[in-house]
């Protein structure tokens, strides 16, 4: 038998993680070294890439005063790095069915009285870890532009670290959601060649290719889809298809 | 109504926080009543601003936590314009808000305003109503 | 002249009648202006908490927007946002200990030290264009309209903040006078509509509107003009209320004063967008004849 020795490489750093220090290796994500510290995740940790928002950490240096802010799956540790997870903060999301609205700001200021309480603080701008600008969008909703808060609320991950700073005691990341859900569905043109498209699925007129698509059997179903007509590589954007599929 | 006037009874630490929340000497009050009379919002009031000056010189706690002056001033800076004193009795009015707005007691309930009034009501409405009577 | 543009919440929704006709009146008369980008809420109060300093962090904030946009000036329509600039404006100039601690708190912005001036629009006027240049770029002058000048609490007080004499205030008065109107002066004038009081105690802010309607009818006003939202709402918008509850109650058009302006210096109707006020306000309008629809 022979001894296996494992050579650990990267240099190790100390970070604390809920107040008690742990030495990890400084190549490893703040999610990672806290599993290399020996915690076991089962909440707080999702798609591991950095848009499901689960994990939002924050952390402090010694030296400074400031409150820094990150995905734990997104970001190294550094040393001496005093951090914790908040996976849930508690943020009430007003009920509504998007069917009965109609797009109009009193409808926000309706569902979300308390979006009148914002101080501009910037306190949700500068915890924010997707680098969204809260305040901006907040102020946008304040005075009726649903359009641009949607815009600027884009790259939101639900996280919920703006909801905990927040002085005026909005849930911002909700108000934002209706914001973006009004946006799509009634402020923003829609798809005309869509509607078309489905009305003309509605009318039946694919139904009697679908008919004869089943009653193929599997080879005649593999030679028909492989001689269908297709889109060159080199095609133009003026290219159409021989037959008009009802576009 | 009679009050008991002894040193006893006055509220020094409640004298002391108006004082820093205002920044205003109130002492120098010599309860003229040209606050009470320019006041728009007396009819509502248990107390008119005078009388607040007086309790509040004497720091009668008890009788200052009752009245509802605070709550129905809408802050229009008339009393604190004409004062001959120069005291900026809004000042003195949100003092007493603030003693109640941070303890966490909110007058108003954002959540209770009638749909068809934010349907109406302008923005500026809300964003003082908010400031001035929550916490 | 170029000047930076201060909106405030109200005038992009429901105030837009006085957005509109108060742009159109700087495009007939000749300024120019730039509305101020990435603008947040004031904050509509001021805080009059002397440990507050959270509370000024927002109109701080828009007056070093203005900085960062290039301009001294910043020009108002809401009477609230121009009292809430104003007197932030003044703190930061003139209070050392706290200017530091608001500048370093909002680490993120440059420093400010109260470099930029706050206007109203009325005080823009006479200032900075003349009653003069008003009366001589007339197209319909308001000739034959009995109008009430309506100050409310903000643009006179303070004093440190006040457009004008905070006693005896005379600029809304010249302004309409050199527009064509015939003034009617009345006490009510100065007098507070009862503010965020709709919110708080709404039977209140209901009474004192009543008098100060009461009043200007009482006078002779044939309409009454103001600046606020807020004022617009309690004496206009809720006069359905106050001929419900008082028997002595008196109908009064209401009106933006910049959208008499903009009638008056011959500016498209539309973008008065008067169907933002009462009715008896297209009305009265058409009987001036100075309105072709009363479209609601």
């Amino acid at each position: 038998m022979t001894d296996v020795k494992v050579e650990i490489k990267a240099k190790m750093i100390p970070i604390y993680i809920m107040g008690k220090k742990y030495e990890v290796p400084e190549t490893l994500t703040i999610m990672k070294a806290i599993e290399y510290a020996g915690y076991k995740y089962i909440r707080g940790c999702g798609c591991r890439g950095g848009v499901c928002g689960a994990c939002s950490t924050v952390y402090r240096k010694p030296g400074s005063y400031k409150i820094m802010s990150g995905l734990a799956c997104q970001t190294v540790v550094e040393p001496e790095m005093h951090l914790t997870q908040i996976p849930f903060y508690p943020a009430l999301r007003s009920s509504y069915i998007l069917e009965e609205l109609t797009g109009k700001p009193e409808e926000v200021f309706e569902l979300y009285p308390e979006l009148f309480r914002c101080v501009a603080c910037n306190a949700c701008t500068k915890v924010c870890p997707m680098d969204v600008e809260v305040m901006d969008y907040i102020a946008a909703l304040k005075r009726g532009d649903i359009k641009a808060a949607a815009e600027i609320s884009f790259d939101c991950i639900q996280c919920g670290l703006c909801a905990s700073r927040c002085m005026g005691e909005l849930p911002q990341y909700h108000i934002a959601q209706l914001a973006r859900r009004l946006n799509g569905r009634y402020l923003t043109p829609e798809a005309e060649h869509l509607k078309t498209m489905v009305a003309n699925i509605e009318s039946g007129r694919y139904q009697e290719s679908i008919n004869g698509l089943k009653a193929m059997d599997i080879d005649m179903l593999k030679e028909t889809y492989q001689s269908r007509e297709m889109e060159p590589a080199t095609a133009g954007e003026d290219w159409t298809p021989k037959e008009n599929i009802g576009l | 109504m009679p009050i008991k006037i002894s040193k006893a009874d006055s509220d020094e630490r409640l004298r002391q926080k108006v004082k820093e929340i205002s920044g205003e000497n109130f002492q120098r009050c010599y309860q003229c009543g040209t606050c009470s009379g320019s006041c728009p919002m007396t009819e509502q009031m248990t107390v008119l601003p005078r009388r607040v000056m007086a309790l509040l010189q004497l720091g009668q706690k008890e009788a200052l936590e009752e009245l509802n002056t605070p709550w129905v001033c809408a802050s229009c800076h008339l009393c604190m314009v004409r004062c001959p004193r120069g005291i900026d009795i809004t000042r003195v009015m949100e003092s007493l808000r603030q003693l109640k707005l941070r303890q966490n007691e909110d007058q108003i309930n954002p959540s209770e305003i009638g749909r068809e009034d934010i349907e109406k009501l302008p923005q500026i409405a809300m964003v003082s109503g908010f400031r001035k009577l929550t916490s | 002249m170029k000047i930076s543009y201060y909106p405030g919440c109200t005038l992009k929704t429901k105030a837009k009648n006085l957005e509109a006709s108060a742009l159109a009146c700087l495009d007939l008369l000749g300024v120019e202006y730039e509305e101020l980008p990435r603008w947040n809420c004031c904050g509509a109060v001021y805080s009059l908490s002397d440990d507050d300093l959270i509370h000024l962090i927002a109109p701080v904030r828009d007056l070093i927007r203005v900085q960062e946009q290039g301009f001294d000036t910043v020009l108002t329509l809401c009477s609230m946002c121009y009292n809430t600039l104003a007197r932030a404006n003044d703190l930061m100039k003139n209070d050392e200990v706290k200017r530091g601690t608001i500048n370093d708190f909002m680490d993120e912005e440059p420093d400010y030290k109260g470099e930029v001036k706050v206007v109203h629009f009325l005080d823009f006027i006479r200032d900075e264009i003349g009653w003069d240049k008003l009366k001589n770029s007339l197209k319909n002058p308001l000739e034959g309209m009995k109008l009430a000048p309506y100050y409310g609490c903000t643009l006179l007080r303070p004093e440190n903040v006040s457009i004008d004499k905070s006693n005896s205030p005379v600029v809304f008065e010249e302004c309409m006078e050199a527009l064509g109107a015939e003034i009617v002066k009345f006490p009510g004038a100065v007098e507070c509509c009862g503010s965020y009081q709709v919110l708080g105690n709404p039977e209140a802010a209901l009474k004192v509107s009543h008098n100060i309607i009461s009043d200007a009818v009482a006078h002779g006003a044939e309409a009454m003009v103001l600046t606020c939202p807020l004022c617009d709402y309690n004496l206009g918008h809720r006069q359905e209320e106050m001929l419900k509850k008082y028997d002595d109650a008196g109908a009064l058009p209401i009106f933006y004063f910049t959208q008499l302006m903009a009638v008056a210096l011959g500016a498209d109707p539309k973008l008065c967008y008067l169907e933002l006020n009462q009715n008896i306000s297209r009305e009265y309008l058409k009987g001036k004849n100075l309105l072709e629809e009363v479209s609601a």
